[in-house]
């Protein structure tokens, strides 16, 4: 039995590997798959269902939209907004966060500083920092992934810091100091690569839930421009047609759940391979 | 022990007015507010009269004084759009907002407790993989997604609830459920690790030694010290029951405080706009001053220097 469910487990993994894999290259070959142009509108063709029920039109696998617009299309390019956010903001938020993680680590005043920003942006719900620059600078994929990028960087920040803090008493750190190495080399070639492990497993986690924040921001209408087809997009011009054309959002929507799932899924894999000691908050 | 909760409130404060300058510097890299507040055509002199009015011609710290001496005052100022106290059209919209995330809270507790529980004590079964499953669903769904697909089966194909609108209980329970399904995982996971932790503990061993009945032990013993973790995480998790209040509000027509921040954000309204995230952002801050409070009296071990 015990073996069983761990290879079951193994498989899931697997599975969710792959799962993620396939949206990654959908996002990547987009342009050479999509049978129709996402944005092609064709007022003939509106709402028509996804290729198993009655009444669809040969041609639209999932259907099409309220202005005709075939959803497969639409989904496999919703694909590279999803992806290129949620892996570019993560980029961008472990960078600053792992930055301020070994300063604050290392410099006590650093720590001080930056701990207090910590809680003040902590105050913040994630969406809600994002909804508020967002309102301002405006929406876009760039500016998406620059909000994203610079207010997810606490929980890489605490982290490294406590990392930091645990092994600069160590011998290595010590004997590097005594034979001279300066700060800069000590911290990121010594230091940093002993706690990347723990920063994957954030990255990886967070990589979902910048998937879920950019999805939620399209769908109230502040994330990337309404002409740029995304998961969020769609699930929100469907919600108008829920009684009458329910594909229109659930599509979109059970892609979300997959992909942030898989990850979800990739990342326990991930922190129990990297160290089952590690516990994150 | 009161010298620690006066620290604690004071570090809340030194918060609060973290939170306050943050989106008074957000606000302010819009530029000028008011060129998006007049039409295109206006003369130079009315754009400059505008500015007057709102105080936008003095120096940017001058400003930043008077909005926080404002902000003591509970003077969040007026919108734009409504020409009312913003502090008032917040009153309005507030219960609401609390009504759903209390709904919320309560749905994640009720199904959450005796879950943790029960995937803790049945570990190795089928049960417990039964709820470790949902439980990883349940985190991996956007709340806007759960409230559509609430929506599509119990609004549109069932008729159970309505899709949207505040009344009775009928319009309180999709939302709630959208809204709550996430913290419910969240605090499932948490309390079945640390139920486990709490029943493989020596006390428990002991307890069960001197003939304790299997129920007296899990209930009193156990569950007292497990609970301990989930309190914190519920007092985090505020936060983004708040955030999510913002889109579960927007997909059900539910005239909260997320409802009318989204809307200000759609007209520019940016007085009304900074009064609703201070707010949301202060109630966290105060949950979790709660929280942190509450914890010395539920845990009497911690000591406070």
């Amino acid at each position: 039995m015990k073996r069983l469910r761990g290879r079951m487990k193994y498989a899931l993994v697997w599975f969710s590997a792959a799962v993620l894999a396939l949206f990654v290259l959908l996002a990547v070959i987009a342009p050479l798959i999509v049978p129709h142009d996402p944005n092609a509108q064709n007022l003939l063709t509106r709402l028509k269902p996804p290729v198993w029920l009655h009444g669809a039109k040969a041609g639209f696998l999932l259907g099409t939209d309220n202005l005709g617009r075939d959803i497969f299309s639409r989904i496999v390019y919703g694909s590279r907004v999803s992806m290129t956010v949620g892996i570019l903001a993560v980029c961008l938020s472990g960078a600053i966060g792992t930055l301020i993680g070994l300063l604050s680590g290392f410099y006590n005043a650093v720590d001080q500083v930056m701990m207090r920003i910590a809680d003040i942006q902590l105050a913040f719900p994630t969406i809600l920092l994002a909804l508020a620059i967002v309102a301002v600078v405006g929406g876009g994929m760039n500016n998406l992934i620059l909000v994203l990028g610079v207010t997810g960087w606490v929980p890489y920040a605490r982290v490294v810091r406590s990392e930091v803090m645990s092994i600069r008493t160590s011998d290595f750190v010590v004997a590097a100091q005594t034979i001279g190495v300066t700060e800069t080399r000590l911290l990121f070639r010594h230091i940093l690569p002993n706690i990347v492990a723990p920063i994957i497993t954030i990255a990886t986690f967070q990589v979902a839930s910048a998937i879920i924040a950019e999805s939620s921001l399209s769908f109230l209408g502040l994330g990337v421009p309404v002409n740029v087809p995304s998961w969020g997009n769609m699930l929100s011009e469907g919600q108008l047609y829920l009684g009458t054309a329910w594909w229109i959002s659930v599509f979109p929507g059970i892609c979300i759940m997959l992909v942030v799932l898989a990850i979800n899924i990739l990342g326990d894999a991930v922190r129990d391979y990297m160290d089952p000691k590690t516990r994150l908050g | 022990m009161l010298s620690y909760v006066l620290r604690r409130f004071l570090y809340a404060v030194f918060v609060l007015f973290g939170v306050a300058t943050v989106v008074f510097f957000i606000a302010r890299l819009t530029g000028d507010p008011v060129a998006i507040m007049l039409p295109p055509d206006a003369s130079a002199q009315q754009v400059e009269a505008l500015r007057h009015s709102f105080g936008l011609d003095k120096p940017l710290v001058e400003q930043y004084g008077i909005y926080l001496l404002h902000l003591v005052q509970l003077n969040f100022g007026e919108s734009l759009r409504y020409s009312e106290p913003v502090a008032r059209l917040i009153a309005e919209r507030l219960p609401a907002t609390m009504q759903l995330a209390g709904a919320s809270l309560l749905f994640s507790l009720i199904i959450a407790i005796p879950a943790g529980i029960v995937a803790a004590m049945k570990r190795g079964t089928a049960v417990e993989g039964g709820v470790l499953s949902f439980v990883l669903l349940g985190q991996s769904m956007p709340v806007f997604w759960v409230g559509i697909l609430l929506i599509l089966v119990f609004s549109v194909h069932l008729k159970w609830f309505p899709t949207g609108g505040i009344g009775g209980w009928r319009h309180l329970a999709l939302p709630a459920i959208a809204l709550g399904l996430h913290l419910m995982a969240l605090v499932t996971r948490l309390l079945r690790s640390s139920m486990l932790e709490a029943l493989g503990s020596d006390y428990i061993r002991t307890a069960r030694a001197k003939g304790l009945y299997p129920r007296t032990v899990v209930a009193k013993h156990a569950l007292r010290n497990s609970l301990l973790p989930v309190v914190t995480v519920v007092g985090l998790e505020i936060g983004a029951l708040l955030g999510g209040s913002v889109v579960t509000e927007t997909i059900f027509a539910w005239p909260g405080v997320g409802q009318l921040l989204i809307q200000a954000i759609y007209n520019r309204d940016f007085p009304l706009v900074q009064g609703a995230i201070i707010l949301l952002a202060g109630v966290f801050v105060l949950v979790n001053l709660l929280v942190d409070l509450c914890y010395m009296i539920v845990d009497p071990r911690i000591q406070y220097k």
